[in-house]
């Protein structure tokens, strides 16, 4: 029976949500029962057509996601069979296709899981698993994907196409890795999501310092992550990117400034976001499996704890600070510790730290080393040295905000 | 699926450091390899000293000392594997005990058009 123009338009705006709740899942088992990333994506758009086409008339059916895998799935066959006029077309295939059987629950997860851990194989170039995974798992377009890494959408799109040609030609399997390479790969699918996020942060050049959508797409990432995988790790980062986040309002004056941590106006922090963060911090806590992620949230947590900068407990932050730099013994995080002890023990316990590292030299090229050596030396009254240090750091930081911020340092202590 | 794992060090660290396997180890992984039924051929290279290269220009073949290039680390020896996919091929190539000192490029071979 053929409805009013009303309950057209109202079927339109619930086949709209659908398609963004649903077609990513869609994509995903399609992907795995095509075994091709561009002819699923056909099938996808295809299933949603026949579905404002025939929803109308036969009403939505009661598992509207696994019609459209259905649907889709036909669509692909009846693709294969117009082409394998000119060329063969392999049985196995289209019996794999073909096969009557409509994706369960589970099934449907694990092919979410596939989707993500095929995008954020190592074998693809970082960027190339960065747009990927937007692309397909998150569902941006290339031109959203593109105006949040400051391209153009022609290069993202090639960057797509080529990981799409790898992971076909050098045949990069559709699968969730098996127990023995799962925690190294798990490893790298949160480092994918944690770039994502940073690059939302604070946008590593140009003029631009928060977009706050790519910092919305690592956190729904990463809790698509938790909920189909759940991991220790993966609560870490995905508290420490909400416990991040809820200071994004804090962050930036309203001249476009930047606000550093002691300065900012902590009744815009989102508590919500700071709740529920520290919430996950204390479960991964609790799994007694304790990674980089998790401490460093654990870290955050407690700067969100304090009511203002100076009741930050930093006999705690230094402790969780040499956790941190055992289970991950890099410089930067070394110089975040050397700030804490100098908050805790005075400037110039901090400063015989950063003096150690400046001279091991692998942070030579570091902005912030520079400005934490100089903000260090300001407190210490040594003004000639900090000036110095801070031009230092300008010569070295490409973010405009931040060279703002030194600009104005450097004024204060000419003046 | 074909993948060519091509195995590449420094030539004149390859057998000096304090990783660096011994002829009788890698026999041994080539061995287990083969066990595996996914071996169709390994074979360790004489040094760049020995290589030659060709050209054919206008039908005229050119023949050169050396390698095709200059490199600061060099082709060592290869693995041509069969594998369920690129997953299984890093597999194999990791556990090729030269990779502890130099690197193994894993190439998926075309099928050519005919």
């Amino acid at each position: 029976m053929p409805v009013n123009p009303a309950q057209h338009s109202q079927l339109q705006a619930r086949l709209g949500r659908l398609y963004q709740q649903e077609s990513r899942k869609v994509l995903a088992t399609l992907i795995r029962l095509l075994g091709d990333f561009d002819l699923a994506e056909e099938a996808l758009h295809e299933a949603f057509h026949a579905a404002l086409k025939q929803w109308p008339v036969d009403g939505i059916p009661a598992n509207p996601t696994a019609w459209l895998v259905s649907a889709g799935r036909f669509k692909a066959i009846d693709q294969l069979r117009k082409s394998s006029r000119f060329t063969q077309l392999p049985d196995e295939l289209l019996a794999q296709i073909s096969a009557e059987h409509s994706p369960e629950h589970e099934e449907i997860a694990d092919d979410q899981l596939r989707l993500i851990f095929t995008c954020c194989h190592p074998s693809l170039a970082t960027e190339a698993q960065q747009a990927l995974t937007l692309r397909e798992v998150c569902g941006l377009t290339t031109e959203q994907i593109a105006s949040a890494f400051l391209t153009s959408p022609s290069t993202v799109a090639q960057r797509i196409v080529r990981a799409k040609g790898k992971i076909r030609d050098a045949r990069i399997p559709y699968e969730v890795p098996a127990p023995a390479e799962l925690p190294q790969r798990l490893d790298n699918v949160l480092q994918v999501i944690y770039l994502l996020f940073n690059e939302g942060y604070s946008a590593s050049m140009g003029a631009q310092l928060l977009d706050s959508s790519l910092g919305d797409e690592a956190i729904r990432l990463g809790r698509l992550m938790l909920q189909l995988l759940p991991d220790a790790e993966t609560a870490g980062l995905l508290a420490l990117m909400l416990l991040q986040h809820a200071r994004r309002a804090a962050r930036i004056s309203a001249q476009g400034e930047l606000v550093l941590l002691p300065q900012q106006d902590r009744s815009l922090w989102q508590q919500a976001e700071i709740r529920e963060g520290a919430e996950l911090v204390q479960w991964a806590l609790r799994t007694r499996r304790i990674g980089p992620y998790t401490l460093q949230a654990a870290i955050a947590a407690i700067h969100s704890e304090a009511a203002t900068a100076e009741d930050t407990d930093w006999q705690e932050i230094c402790g969780l600070y040499n956790l941190l730099l055992q289970a991950d013994p890099s410089p930067v995080v070394a110089l975040n510790r050397a700030v804490a002890i100098a908050m805790r023990d005075g400037p110039a316990a901090g400063l015989v730290l950063i003096n150690q590292l400046q001279q091991q030299g692998e942070l030579s090229q570091y902005h912030l080393l520079y400005a934490a050596r100089a903000e260090l030396l300001r407190q210490l009254g040594h003004n000639e040295e900090a000036l110095h240090a801070y031009q230092q750091a300008l010569q070295l930081c490409q973010q405009a905000p931040e060279q703002r911020f030194l600009q104005q340092q450097i004024a204060a202590l000419q003046n | 699926m074909k993948y060519l794992c091509l195995v590449y060090s420094d030539e004149n660290t390859l057998h000096s450091l304090p990783d660096s396997p011994h002829d009788s180890e890698c026999n041994a992984y080539a061995e287990k390899v083969q066990g595996s039924g996914r071996m169709l051929a390994a074979e360790a290279l004489q040094p760049v000293s020995t290589a030659t290269t060709i050209r054919v220009r206008s039908g005229k073949v050119s023949i050169t000392d050396g390698p095709f290039a200059e490199t600061k680390e060099q082709l060592a020896g290869f693995y041509l594997v069969e594998a369920h996919d690129l997953n299984e091929a890093i597999q194999i190539a990791s556990g090729i005990p030269a990779a502890r000192v130099g690197s193994v490029e894993v190439r998926p071979v075309r099928q050519l058009d005919v």
